[in-house]
């Protein structure tokens, strides 16, 4: 699925700078290093906002761009931070055959995040993950961690009405 | 050289060690369809199309990254091969917008013909097809997404060979795109217009940006008076739309043909390349007698000058305040010109023709308008031109030869030689060497500046001045020597920089040859012939002796870097960082 930019306001620190700053220097001279640097900038603001790209970017002269194609490429980068409120909808094989594609779709339209993402408050957000191994409670999605399975679309409102 | 022996469909050839299949197969006589392959910048075996049978290879192998080896037994031509290919084109089809009626590349595009050769179902593969917002925001090229094939010869020419990569694969699987940072607009990028991501497109996803209604509407409008020049390498690129061969002068057809197209005058743009030289010949030795800015640095090539401004902003004093040649031709006809004649400057509309679309954003530049209105209204590509020219019926190969128009009709041999690698650099010491030493040179030839070589460099001694200059084209080469030049590691007095590799012959208007030339002829060397024998050939040959440019400064400009040449002729520069 096509990456989408954060709506969420940056709010990187200082300290936060200084801690990528050291990343990249760590591996300037290494060829082929954009990996790991990109990997310890996820660690250091759990996300990779613009300005952290910006600042890689700066400091490697490597093309932005460049960045940008390998952080929209692995699943394992994210462009947006986590809500307070993360939602992780199961989508491996047993939960989409038992309707999870449904219930991502109705979080998505209930929280108006259409294709996962992050409010721009920051409060909720909104992901499909591959198998979580719950499979037996298909479908099933998780809120910060605990668990609800065997849901149907009438479910969502409910769940997050927990939450607001 | 080391040999290997190979059988290519049961023939038995010798063959140096190391080279891939595909270029052992040219060899042997047999071309093996590529589409992604570009020689040197993109070879990644991506698009599936050069597939061939190795005998003992689990499957085919794509030929372009595979290296022969001794006893190896290569079958280029099978039922199997075939049939291969013809799927792999069928889903490439699959998700491209088939508009080949219409397509700004229809009959030059690769995938077109290959489809062609192969006969393919072109909906052979239904189904859902990714949609994209056309990029028009650029003033020069356009990005269309719904044609890519996702082969990268664009992104390795903005990477790879230009060093600038602000175009990349974005996304994965199905949603893989060619896109910017962020996917922002190409004009926000710090893309510098330069085009060789157009000319190294097969298909339709890369175009300019096409000004030629306008030309056509400014034409047929009674009130208009409108001029055309064109630059030095145009007759010697213009031809090939026509079906001669890359290297053919074609200088009388293409004049014959613009006056065809109704303009009230057609003009040689070797004149005011004359006129550039003065000024910038003048400007240098200014610089040099007054401790002035150095190394100075050509300012012709407007996609250098934007390179410039967004990569080593530290340097725009070094550039030279020359207008490029284009842009002091307008200003001149729309000041002196219309003056003499009594014209309106408001009331003429100047196009140029160019092999440049980075010359689309200069026309539209601040700075650039000496007499109040734009310099230079239209500038279109040698395609474009091409364009026109069969649009409005005119037979171009019938055309008998004819001359440009009186009085900016005289362009020196000097002028001539702008459009290739090195040729505004050795104009220069033409004029300056003469200047200083005060008599004529013997030798007209600066060899060690000319040549397709990325950076070149020479030491020249005029009178009791020793001169370091050096000369690189293509951005990533600039980029080099720049970076050399900064840290103190070489020391040069005079820099000529032009953003095309190669120089203006292998600009990114000039017209397309599809990757199947490009990778075996040497394009920026044939079309440089051309400019180098009409030099050659020609009685003037020094921008300094040309009769049109002396009187132009007998009557109007006084002489060169006059205040009134500084108003009309020179222009400034911005820092736009990244």
């Amino acid at each position: 699925m096509k990456k989408k930019l954060t709506t969420v306001e940056f709010h990187g620190t200082k300290e936060q700078e200084a801690k990528l700053l050291e990343i990249i220097e760590k591996y300037k001279d290494t060829k082929g290093a954009m990996m790991p640097i990109l990997q310890q900038t996820q660690e250091v603001y759990g996300y990779l906002p613009v300005e952290a790209m910006q600042i890689i970017a700066r400091e490697t002269g490597k093309p932005i761009e460049e960045i940008f194609g390998i952080a929209t490429f692995y699943s394992q980068f994210s462009l947006n931070p986590k809500g307070a409120v993360s939602i992780a909808v199961c989508l491996g094989t047993a939960c989409y055959v038992k309707g999870s594609g449904d219930l991502y779709n109705k979080l998505g339209e209930v929280l108006g995040l259409e294709g996962g993402g992050t409010s721009s408050d920051g409060k909720f957000s909104l992901e499909a993950t591959r198998c979580i191994g719950a499979c037996g409670l298909a479908p099933v999605l998780t809120v910060n961690g605990n668990v609800y399975g065997r849901l149907t679309t009438a479910d969502i409102e409910g769940i997050i009405a927990e939450y607001r | 050289m080391e040999t290997v022996n190979i059988k290519i469909n049961g023939r038995d050839y010798a063959v140096e060690k190391g080279i891939t299949v595909l270029e052992a197969a040219r060899y042997a006589g047999i071309d093996i369809p590529t589409l992604c392959y570009l020689k040197d910048i993109n070879e990644i075996g991506a698009c599936r199309l050069c597939l061939v049978e190795v005998k003992g290879a689990r499957g085919l192998v794509t030929a372009c990254v595979y290296p022969v080896n001794e006893g190896m037994e290569i079958t280029t031509n099978s039922p199997k091969i075939r049939a291969a290919r013809k799927m792999n084109l069928e889903l490439l089809l699959s998700n491209h917008k088939k508009e080949c009626l219409s397509c700004v590349r229809s009959t030059t595009c690769e995938l077109q013909s290959l489809c062609n050769e192969y006969g393919v179902d072109e909906n052979h593969f239904g189904g859902e097809r990714t949609e994209y917002a056309i990029d028009d925001s650029s003033p020069s090229i356009i990005r269309d997404n719904n044609k890519c094939i996702l082969c990268r010869r664009c992104v390795a020419a903005c990477k790879t060979m230009q060093g600038i990569g602000v175009i990349g694969a974005n996304d994965r699987g199905f949603d893989t795109h060619i896109g910017t940072a962020f996917d922002i607009k190409l004009a926000d990028t710090s893309c510098i217009n330069c085009g060789q991501c157009v000319v190294a497109c097969p298909t339709g996803a890369l175009y300019e940006k096409d000004d030629t209604a306008k030309v056509f509407e400014a034409i047929a409008d009674p009130e208009m008076h409108v001029a055309i020049c064109a630059a030095p390498s145009v007759r010697a690129q213009i031809g090939e739309c026509f079906g001669y061969e890359p290297g053919t002068d074609t200088e009388g057809k293409m004049v014959a043909s613009m006056k065809r197209l109704g303009f009230d005058g057609v003009y040689d743009m070797n004149l005011t390349a004359d006129l550039t030289i003065m000024e910038e010949a003048t400007e240098f030795l200014g610089r040099v007698k007054n401790g002035g800015k150095l190394p100075m640095i050509t300012s012709c090539s407007p996609g250098w000058i934007k390179f410039c401004e967004h990569y080593f902003p530290q340097m725009t004093e070094n550039l030279s305040t020359c207008k490029s040649p284009q842009q002091m031709f307008g200003a001149t006809y729309k000041t002196y010109y219309a003056q003499k004649m009594g014209l309106d400057p408001a009331k003429i509309f100047f196009v140029s023709v160019i092999p440049c679309t980075a010359k689309k954003f200069e026309v539209g530049r601040a700075d650039q308008s000496a007499a109040g209105v734009p310099d230079v209204d239209v500038a279109i590509t040698t395609r474009e031109l091409a364009r026109m020219i069969q649009q409005a019926g005119i037979d171009f190969r019938s055309m008998q030869d004819e001359k440009f128009d009186t009085p900016f009709d005289i362009g020196s041999g000097a002028g001539a030689i702008f459009g290739a690698t090195g040729g505004v650099m050795e104009a220069a010491l033409r004029t300056a060497a003469e200047v200083i030493e005060g008599k004529q040179l013997e030798k007209l030839e600066f060899e060690d500046v000319r040549g397709t070589e990325g950076i070149k460099r020479a030491t020249y001694k005029l009178g009791d001045i020793e001169l370091k200059v050096a000369v690189a084209s293509g951005t990533a080469n600039a980029k080099k020597l720049l970076t050399a030049v900064e840290n103190g590691e070489e020391k040069v007095d005079f820099i000529e920089i032009m953003a095309c590799p190669g120089g203006c012959v292998n600009g990114g208007g000039q017209p397309y040859q599809p990757a199947k030339v490009r990778n075996n002829v040497d394009l920026r060397a044939k079309r440089a012939a051309v400019l180098y024998t009409a030099d050659k050939n020609m009685d003037l040959r020094k921008s300094h002796e040309n009769s049109a440019v002396k009187k132009l400064y007998d009557e109007f400009f006084g002489e060169p870097n006059s205040h009134k040449a500084h108003v009309i002729l020179h222009t400034s520069y911005v820092k736009r960082g990244l």
